[in-house]
């Protein structure tokens, strides 16, 4: 039987209608071969536009129907469901998409006009022979895995397991609390970070629906949305279950090495717990210092260990996971002291960085609290801190705002006069950007409860002499240049991804954008998802951003999960490969070109499973003898396209 | 004197990168010379040979094969496919005696709006001087 074609021109506004003569191309339409019915109208996607569509539909009896606007990613769905809505299948609803890749792009009316002619034409060929189908139906594995074990991932798991779900959370140091732990307070109320961040690492370690994996790391990631499967390699601790914590061993070890929690101002042994409240409470051997993993290299730890816990014969362990989500949640690191030579950062020992100086003014930190500088253990009298060290500076730096490091050196100094009475705080600074609830009030407050002296300008040289570290800048506002003796110097490094970030975008197909953060599937309205279906951002692995922000994200990303997990079901685009028995020589070509292991051949022909297929048609490329197809996207069809592109 | 030759352009545009890309193009309101039609395929991976002889024979007077980076194929390897595929076909067009500038293969992201155009105008300007096509193409 003949099938019935209905073509609808938008005008969307003047945004297709002022290059390309919409009237034109519905003329054309409706004398073009096998179109019964062609209109154009203002705004297709409107409620009125797609009752005329519904309408159209049902009067005129139409199989199928183009709808000539924007592109297919912004209103395929509605224009599929009003064909629904009619009584046609989805499928038999195709996009010409004259806007984005014609009206705007052209100004010559004539030319564009001829050209949404020619595309439209391609649409109504192709649909004309598009299938009816139905989506296919997949079983979600009800689990989630969570990558990274700072505050997001920490509150990603947290909130999915909470619902119900089973989360494995993955996290490639000893133990979870990522950076939030090394903080000393937390603005704007001064909250003890510690405090604040235990109870939910507690509540992790204890939660029957969380799997723990620390010292792991994602290697692989198959699957898709639904279904994924992950393979983990957990690296060997050499100290099994049976340790007691007695701490015998980190006394007897002979190695001493810079402490990660304490950011180098401390030291600790090849074998060691993170630190007091670490989650798990385990300790690790750290194969890079120990002098061997045999007694006759060493092995004091072994000798002292009662319950025989250190066993030096473990070995990496390969996990594999089923999961349906996914949330990547790895965080920052601060912009390296390699990269920041110009303020004698990693030079002077009395200027660091200002996660150092958190652990400075923490309770659990190397100095118990007492500000005290690196050099000489002296209580130092003028501080410099510097804001915007690596960021905001595109010509040799990043060039983005790192957006927490104006409040968190609002923090510093005013901590820091909290503990010293008697010092003064400097703070060198561009602008101060301090939006976020009741944070505004609390630069305010440094600046007059705490006497911290805010100087606007970039500081342009430090070196030290006679003890002190001297510091040359300019202060803009009054327009002279400031030279300061400080005793300390902090830098607000720049944030920037944690590192290996980039080898994890590529586990885990997702985009990096041009800072080497995650990019998100839109800016604006998709800014939890990754461009691929079922893995989500959380935390500061996708820009810069406060704890707040960060756990806010955490339950964004938790929710989208959730939304994945809670389903029986989810549905796959039916668009999947198509095999012609009598076609198939069963050479197997198609087989070993698939991405997904999808073909397989049964009794010398090529099957494809539904459910693995994603339609990319890789398979009907190769074929040889057209015997394999993407249903929808023929070969024929496509033919047919190329006539309508190349005619007239 | 005679109207200036346009060069009619067939480009295959995988749908996760190059369409994208494409679309970017418009949302910028870049402008490039309307000689392409664009036909949306799932993966510059699944464009077969046949389709650019198809092209050419039906009268094209250049062939476009656009698709993700490699290395950043939505279906993992599909582009890699394409570019073994579309070496050989390279070399088949220029053994028939095809001029090697009327098939062309890029590599354009979804972020890459600019890059898009650049290939167009560049595409464009290389066919204009060849004139149309007339080697392979086979009257209807």
């Amino acid at each position: 039987m003949k099938k019935r074609t209905g073509v609808f021109v938008c005008h969307c506004g003047i945004n297709i209608a002022g290059t390309v003569d919409v009237k034109k191309v519905a003329d054309k339409l409706n004398k073009h071969a096998g179109v019964d019915h062609a209109e154009d109208y203002v705004y297709m996607c409107s409620d009125p536009g797609q009752k005329r569509i519904e309408e159209a539909i049902k009067e005129k009896n139409l199989d199928n129907i183009v709808v000539a606007c924007c592109s297919p990613n912004l209103h395929e769905t509605t224009f599929r469901n009003a064909a629904k809505a009619a009584g046609i299948n989805e499928f038999q609803c195709e996009i010409a998409n004259i806007r984005e890749q014609c009206s705007w792009v052209h100004k010559d009316m004539d030319k564009a006009t001829v050209k949404a002619e020619k595309i439209t034409v391609s649409a109504v060929e192709r649909v004309r022979q598009n299938e009816s189908l139905e989506p296919i139906g997949i079983p979600v594995t009800r689990r989630a895995l969570v990558v990274g074990g700072g505050i997001a991932g920490i509150q990603a798991a947290l909130d999915m397991a909470n619902t119900g779900f089973e989360v494995v959370l993955v996290e490639r140091s000893p133990s979870i609390g990522g950076h939030m732990i090394q903080l000393s307070e937390t603005f704007p109320t001064l909250d003890c970070s510690q405090c604040i961040l235990t109870p939910k690492m507690v509540e992790v370690s204890k939660h029957p629906k969380i799997k723990l994996m620390v010292y792991s790391e994602v290697q692989e990631i198959t699957g898709y949305v639904g279904n994924f499967k992950a393979k983990i390699l957990k690296k060997p601790t050499f100290v099994t279950d049976a340790c007691t914590l007695c701490d015998e061993c980190t006394r007897v070890c002979p190695v001493v090495q810079s402490n990660e929690f304490d950011l180098g101002l401390t030291g600790r042994k090849a074998i060691y717990i993170p630190f007091a409240q670490a989650i798990p409470a385990l300790y690790t051997l750290d194969i890079t210092g120990c002098p061997g993993l045999m007694p006759i290299a060493c092995g004091k730890c072994a000798d002292v260990c009662d319950p025989g816990a250190i066993d030096f014969d473990m070995k990496p362990e390969i996990v594999e996971e089923e999961i349906g989500a996914i949330v990547l949640a790895t965080g920052y690191d601060l912009y390296g002291k390699e990269e920041m030579a110009e303020y004698g950062y990693g030079k002077y020992a009395d200027v660091m960085d200002g996660l150092q100086f958190e652990r400075l003014l923490s309770a659990s930190g190397p100095t118990q609290g007492k500000v005290l500088r690196p050099s000489d253990h002296k209580e130092p009298k003028e501080v410099v801190f510097i804001q915007c060290a690596g960021s905001r500076d595109p010509e040799i730096h990043c060039a983005y705002c790192s957006k927490i490091c104006c409040m968190y050196t609002a923090k510093h100094a005013m901590l820091y006069k909290h503990k010293v009475h008697d010092g003064q705080a400097y703070i060198f600074y561009i602008d101060i950007r301090s939006g976020g609830k009741n944070y505004e009030e609390f630069v305010q407050r440094t600046t007059e409860e705490d006497g911290v002296l805010y100087l606007r300008g970039k500081v342009s040289k430090i070196f030290e002499e006679n003890g002190k570290i001297k510091v040359w800048g300019t202060d803009t506002l009054i327009g002279k240049p400031v030279e300061i003796d400080a005793d300390l110097v902090v830098l607000a490094m720049a944030m920037r991804p944690s590192e290996g970030a980039d080898k994890l975008a590529r586990t885990f197909k997702v985009a990096v954008d041009k800072d080497g953060f995650l990019a998100e599937a839109h800016p604006k309205l998709k800014p939890v998802e990754s461009v691929t279906a079922g893995i989500f951002y959380a935390g500061a692995v996708q820009a810069p951003k406060d704890i707040p922000e960060a756990v806010a994200q955490a339950s964004g990303a938790a929710a989208k999960a959730i939304g994945i997990l809670s389903q029986e079901r989810l549905f796959h685009s039916p668009m999947v490969a198509k095999v012609v028995k009598n076609l198939c020589t069963g050479c197997n070509m198609c087989v070993d070109v698939c991405p997904y292991d999808a073909i397989s051949l049964e009794d010398g022909k090529a099957v494809v499973n539904d459910v693995l297929c994603e339609g990319c048609g890789t398979c009907s490329a190769t074929c040889l003898r057209a015997a394999i197809s993407v249903k929808n996207v023929t070969p024929q069809q496509i033919y047919e396209m190329i006539d309508a592109s190349v005619g007239g | 004197m005679a109207e200036e030759f346009e060069p009619k352009i067939v480009a295959f545009l995988c749908k996760w990168c190059s369409s994208a890309g494409s679309d970017l193009a418009g949302v910028s309101r870049m402008q490039y010379p309307p000689n392409v039609v664009p036909i949306q395929v799932m993966c510059s991976g699944s464009v077969s040979p046949l389709y650019i002889f198809n092209a050419f024979k039906k009268g094209a007077d250049g062939v476009l094969v656009s698709g993700c980076h490699p290395g950043d194929c939505h279906y993992i390897e599909g582009n890699y496919y394409a570019r073994r595929r579309i070496a050989l076909v390279k070399e088949l067009l220029e053994f028939v005696g095809l001029e090697p500038e009327r098939f062309q293969m890029s590599w354009v992201s979804a972020a890459e709006g600019t890059k898009y155009t650049e290939v167009i105008k560049d595409f464009v300007d290389v066919l204009k001087p060849l004139g149309p096509q007339s080697h392979l193409r086979r009257e209807q």
